[in-house]
């Protein structure tokens, strides 16, 4: 109802809607709040450390013959990690942060791994977490380019037909309910079937993805124009083209970067996504299943976060393209 | 539209002939093109209720035709891309197996996440509420969550939680936690000052004011972020299935599938996956025409 149609992507797996962005934002960002919850979430990891790895912890503890209840190992094993971290709290909480491949890796722990794998090694190394960043970003950023440009030229002629806005409009929207992302798998496998391979299949999987928020963003905008200042254009006699390029592209522009927004985000995870199933050997899914193979928690934590830090640089990237671009034309936030 | 009515048929005719010396198997595929598309252009001139449900539709089943037809006629290996009818075919023949799968995927995994998962962001949401700090950190800190691709951590949840449906709905509520917080959050502020300050005259405590004015006139960003989180659960469930599933889902056929090269089963799962994506979104958006009969939107 408020995104009618919605400005959001959750066919590839992005819950960030448009307005609500949009209204976030306009209620100003205040420091210390965001401090105070990400410190207490921060805080909460580290507690929740306890009981996840306490069954290593007391196991380790045992083997080397500290007294931990219950004494059998057996007897352990029945019990869950709180029970387990209840019954000895000293030992739970003194080897919860240090292990080699915990269940939950502590904060630090990742961040250490996270530093390990991008500054102390070369950028082109095949253990560099900016190496398969890089893997990722470019495809990517192919993806994103190739679909939003698809979606804004798709906009421009439903905007000015009738016959493409009642045809290809419903099926873009309905297609937004549709989880996309499961066809990526197929799509990399058909691909690599009639020889295409590296970067493109991922691409394409992101291209399709960032497609329909910029088609429905685009449409959107290029319609914000009211009655009235398409009267005054015509009053100036002013073409089909210069309306288009004085009046419908300009005021698309806050709509076309909302969607860029989303669509970037949703092209990173199309990317990702498009890395899983055929066991590609560079980019950040690519770290994320190897990890999960070998029980690499730390590993899988810190691809993880290289993605939500990847995913925060580029939507901060066009916000910051945004606020340039907005600001030039002289349209205020 | 008159003006362009008269050349066009000409450059139609043209192109084809054009077409016909270059590929003179592209030529029924066109020629079935330009057909659908002048009787849609002649039905959206017509501008009436029944043209606006029939333009989407014909164009839908011109995209089907020809894609057989393309298939037919320059015979696409199965590998690559089946026809329409070939995925029908796979689609009755497999009904017991898909059921099973849509089961395992959408009911136990897709479903029971988003039940959790909207019900805590719902009651965390109310919570925040009462704090303005609470509600000024978490709002940031939600946005930007729901653009992380929250789906990477699939493979952990996996790991914590076991192949099972359990995993898949840990990653269902993992998914649709922070966009129905935000929205709900959002909603809870949208009222006016004016409104709020009659509840007061009418002496109204926190919870009367919660209950007949601000759930209410919250609704609509909560439905928001329902009708997104549909969507998102489907896909939690689905991805999560690639990184270990029972031998059972849609995740799952998906994937073996895709090694066994039967695309036509794979495109049978997308069929699964997107009724039920698209059932679910429309049962959410009928309950909310229902809650928020009120809203301009709903009042046409």
């Amino acid at each position: 109802m408020i995104d009618r149609p919605f400005l959001s992507a959750p066919g590839a797996g992005i819950g960030r809607s448009g307005r609500v962005a949009l209204w976030v934002r306009a209620r100003g960002l205040s420091v210390l709040p965001v401090l105070t919850v990400v410190a207490a979430l921060l805080a909460l990891w580290y507690l929740a450390c306890i009981p996840m790895n306490a069954a290593q912890s007391v196991t380790d503890a045992a083997r080397a013959d500290i007294a931990v209840t219950p004494d059998s190992a057996r007897d352990r094993r029945s019990m869950s990690g709180l029970a387990l971290a209840l019954a000895n709290p000293g030992v739970a909480a003194r080897s919860a942060f240090t292990q080699a491949r915990p269940r939950l890796p502590a904060p630090h722990q990742v961040a250490r791994e996270l530093w390990a794998t991008t500054a102390l090694v070369s950028p082109t190394s095949n253990r560099s977490l900016i190496h398969h960043a890089w893997v990722t970003l470019s495809a990517t950023l192919l993806g994103f380019v190739i679909g939003t440009g698809l979606g804004i030229v798709l906009a421009t002629g439903i905007v000015h037909s009738r016959v493409m806005d009642l045809s290809v409009m419903p099926w873009a929207i309905v297609s937004q309910t549709v989880p996309i992302i499961a066809i990526a798998p197929m799509i990399i496998v058909v691909l690599y079937s009639i020889g295409i391979e590296g970067i493109l299949p991922k691409a394409v999987i992101s291209a399709y993805l960032s497609f329909f928020p910029a088609v429905v963003g685009m449409v959107k905008g290029l319609r914000s124009p009211d009655r009235m200042q398409l009267d005054l254009l015509r009053t100036y006699a002013a073409s089909g083209a210069a309306t288009f390029l004085k009046l419908r592209l300009p005021a698309s522009l806050p709509y076309l970067f909302a969607s860029l927004k989303i669509g970037i985000a949703a092209s990173l995870v199309g990317a990702i996504v498009g890395e899983l199933p055929t066991g590609a050997v560079a980019g950040l899914g690519a770290r994320l299943l190897a990890g999960s193979y070998y029980g690499q928690t730390v590993q899988i934590w810190a691809a993880l976060v290289a993605a939500a830090i990847l995913a925060a640089l580029a939507v901060g990237a066009i916000g910051v393209i945004e606020r340039i671009t907005l600001s030039r034309l002289g349209l205020r936030l | 539209m008159t003006a362009l009515a008269r050349p066009a048929p000409i450059a139609a005719a043209l192109a084809l002939v054009l077409l016909a010396l270059v590929s003179p198997r592209a030529v029924p595929i066109l020629a079935l093109w330009l057909a659908a598309f002048a009787l849609n252009l002649w039905l959206a001139g017509r501008d009436t209720r029944s043209a606006r449900m029939a333009v989407p539709a014909i164009f839908g089943v011109t995209v089907l035709i020809l894609w057989e037809i393309t298939v037919w006629l320059y015979a696409v290996p199965g590998v690559i891309l089946p026809a329409p009818t070939a995925i029908a075919a796979a689609f009755t023949a497999n009904l017991r197996t898909l059921w099973g799968d849509f089961v395992q995927t959408f009911v136990k995994g897709a479903l029971s996440g988003y039940a959790i998962g909207c019900l805590s962001a719902f009651a965390v949401a109310l919570l925040a509420d009462r704090f303005a700090f609470l509600k000024s950190g978490l709002l940031p800190v939600g946005n930007f969550m729901a653009a992380l691709p929250i789906v990477g951590t699939a493979p952990i949840l996996v790991m914590w939680f076991g192949f099972d449906w359990q995993s898949k709905a840990a990653v269902v509520v993992a998914m649709v936690f922070f966009p129905v917080l935000v929205n709900t959050v959002a909603g809870l502020t949208d009222t006016q000052a004016m409104q709020r300050d009659l509840m007061r005259t009418y002496g109204a405590g926190y919870w009367a004011t919660l209950t007949k004015l601000r759930l209410p006139a919250a609704m609509p960003f909560v439905f928001n972020g329902l009708k997104i989180s549909t969507t998102l659960a489907l896909i939690g469930a689905i991805v999560a299935e690639f990184f270990g599933s029972p031998i059972q889902g849609v995740g799952f056929r998906i994937s073996v599938s895709v090694g066994q090269l039967a695309l036509d089963m794979v495109w049978s799962e997308i069929v699964v996956a997107a009724l039920a994506g698209s059932l679910f979104y429309g049962i959410i958006a009928a309950i909310e025409t229902r809650v928020t009969f009120w809203h301009p939107s709903n009042r046409g």
